[in-house]
């Protein structure tokens, strides 16, 4: 596609997309957007475009997965073969096994389990348009897509990655910063509670810059997170103006 | 001891609504002293009790309560029903026949078969077990009329408005018979399709503008409305 770019921060400290250090990437949700699934979420962060699906509390099938003392989460995270330049191989790949554990994990301490034994739910993310910090674009998106299921939780999941490229700590990595930088620190946080449920590193940082890379991630969670309690309103707040105008 | 909400607001998971004095009602929890929403609905509190009122949920079995079921499967000794519930519920042959159950003398598929559609009550259910169905009791049994329509089990209080004032008022307008299901399962019986139409267009108003005010006005009007086109296409 594109040559290596000679500099990811220019001389005004500008990065490849004009973002400044600290700035996120645009950021478009959207809730309740597929009628089958019992909740649903679309994101769109930078060029980065998923979709997620969530079914149930349901029955478990197979049935031997369920626990008799909670509510079983099950994920898919799925790129679909158009995502990327190269075309991926639909097939379940190393990464997106591990990717479906980790969100899982991440949104596990978020969802009253314990309410409903016997039970199970599904999340499916499908990945359409990858660009760099999927993972954290996932999380936020299943976690309102589970709230939208009427699923009782703690508190929204939000994600947000910072890193280093070349010698500063930025927030939001997009591919190439992610690709070609020193390190990526994905964060998923539950602003309410204060509580971080992902935290992972890539590459190398001393001591000092992960704590500044995990503040600054966590300050764009919170930005995130503005956002996603704003969707989640607006789709009960239209019907409700649009009826006492 | 601060509230951080005010009456009717809508919530997000996660929101923190009260602080110190509080008791956490429905769809709320309790951390260290505060109590947060558990889902999207609309605030309420009423002595010193914080409730939300839930505006997407799923509908948990209660003992006692009136749910409409379609049967999945016939078994040895009973039915499997889908009660739209994260559980499904069973009927037994001897609830349903009134009398000893025999295997060889009964055949159970020709009582109730696959697909079709009863109305019953919820007769047990707890944590460790699927709930247990009877139709045991005057109105209750297989459904052979009427149509069906599904909503957010939440909203059927609304549905039933205060003292049932909401669906008195349908009921009546409309000359249908409505049984709401508590599971969100409605089953509208009417003299013609087009009474069953006209009352599935008032409750699925309800059910989109539920958290609305003066909501039962409106509905009436709505009716009103209708009725009043279809007499002008009559008269046509």
């Amino acid at each position: 596609m594109s040559n290596k770019p000679e500099k990811l921060i220019d001389k005004k400290g500008l990065r490849l997309d004009g973002r400044k250090a600290d700035e996120l990437r645009s950021l478009k949700l959207e809730v309740g957007i597929l009628p089958n699934a019992d909740g649903s979420a679309y994101i769109e962060h930078g060029k980065n475009k998923i979709l997620v699906g969530v079914y149930g509390p349901r029955e478990m099938h197979p049935k031997h997965l369920s626990q008799n003392d909670r509510m079983v989460i099950r994920t898919r995270y799925h790129m679909a073969p158009f995502s990327v330049q190269e075309r991926k191989s639909p097939a379940p790949s190393r990464r997106e096994v591990e990717l479906s554990k980790v969100i899982r994990e991440s949104l596990e301490p978020s969802v009253f389990n314990d309410l409903y034994p016997r039970t199970g739910i599904d999340v499916f993310i499908e990945v359409l348009q990858a660009d760099g910090g999927t993972r954290c674009a996932s999380i936020t998106a299943a976690s309102l897509a589970i709230a939208d299921a009427g699923i009782p939780m703690r508190d929204l999941v939000v994600a947000c990655a910072a890193g280093k490229v070349e010698d500063q700590i930025v927030l939001d990595l997009m591919d190439e910063e992610d690709k070609l930088g020193v390190a990526d620190v994905p964060v998923a946080y539950m602003p309410s509670l204060n509580a971080v449920t992902l935290l992972q590193m890539d590459g190398i940082l001393s001591p000092e810059e992960m704590e500044k890379a995990v503040t600054m991630a966590i300050e764009g969670c919170k930005k995130i997170y503005a956002k996603q309690q704003e969707v989640l309103k607006t789709k009960y707040q239209l019907v409700k103006e649009g009826v006492e105008e | 001891m601060p509230i951080f909400f005010e009456k009717r607001q809508l919530v997000t998971p996660g929101d923190l609504l009260a602080e110190g004095d509080y008791l956490a009602g429905e769809n709320t929890y309790l951390e260290n002293g505060k109590i947060y929403a558990q889902r999207i609905g609309l605030v309420d509190s009423e002595n010193k009790r914080v409730d939300v009122v839930a505006l997407r949920a799923f509908y948990i079995p209660k003992p006692g309560d009136i749910v409409i079921g379609s049967v999945i499967e016939v078994g040895f000794n009973g039915w499997t029903v889908d009660i739209k519930s994260p559980y499904t519920a069973m009927l037994r042959a001897s609830d349903v026949l009134s009398r000893p159950f025999k295997p060889q003398n009964d055949e159970l598929s020709q009582v109730l078969n696959a697909g079709e559609l009863v109305v019953a009550k919820i007769a047990s259910y707890d944590r460790a077990h699927d709930p247990q169905l009877t139709v045991a009791e005057p109105g209750l049994g297989k459904i052979t009329r009427g149509q069906l329509m599904r909503v957010t089990p939440t909203k059927i209080p609304r549905i039933i408005g205060r003292k049932g004032s909401m669906i008195s008022m349908i009921k009546q307008e409309t000359n249908c018979q409505i049984i709401l299901g508590l599971n969100g399962v409605i089953l509208v019986t009417g003299k013609t399709p087009e009474d069953e139409e006209l009352a599935m267009t008032a409750i699925t108003k309800i059910e989109d503008e539920s958290h609305t005010s003066g909501l039962t006005d409106r509905v009436t009007q709505l009716l009103k409305e209708e009725k009043q086109k279809r007499e002008e296409k009559k008269n046509e």
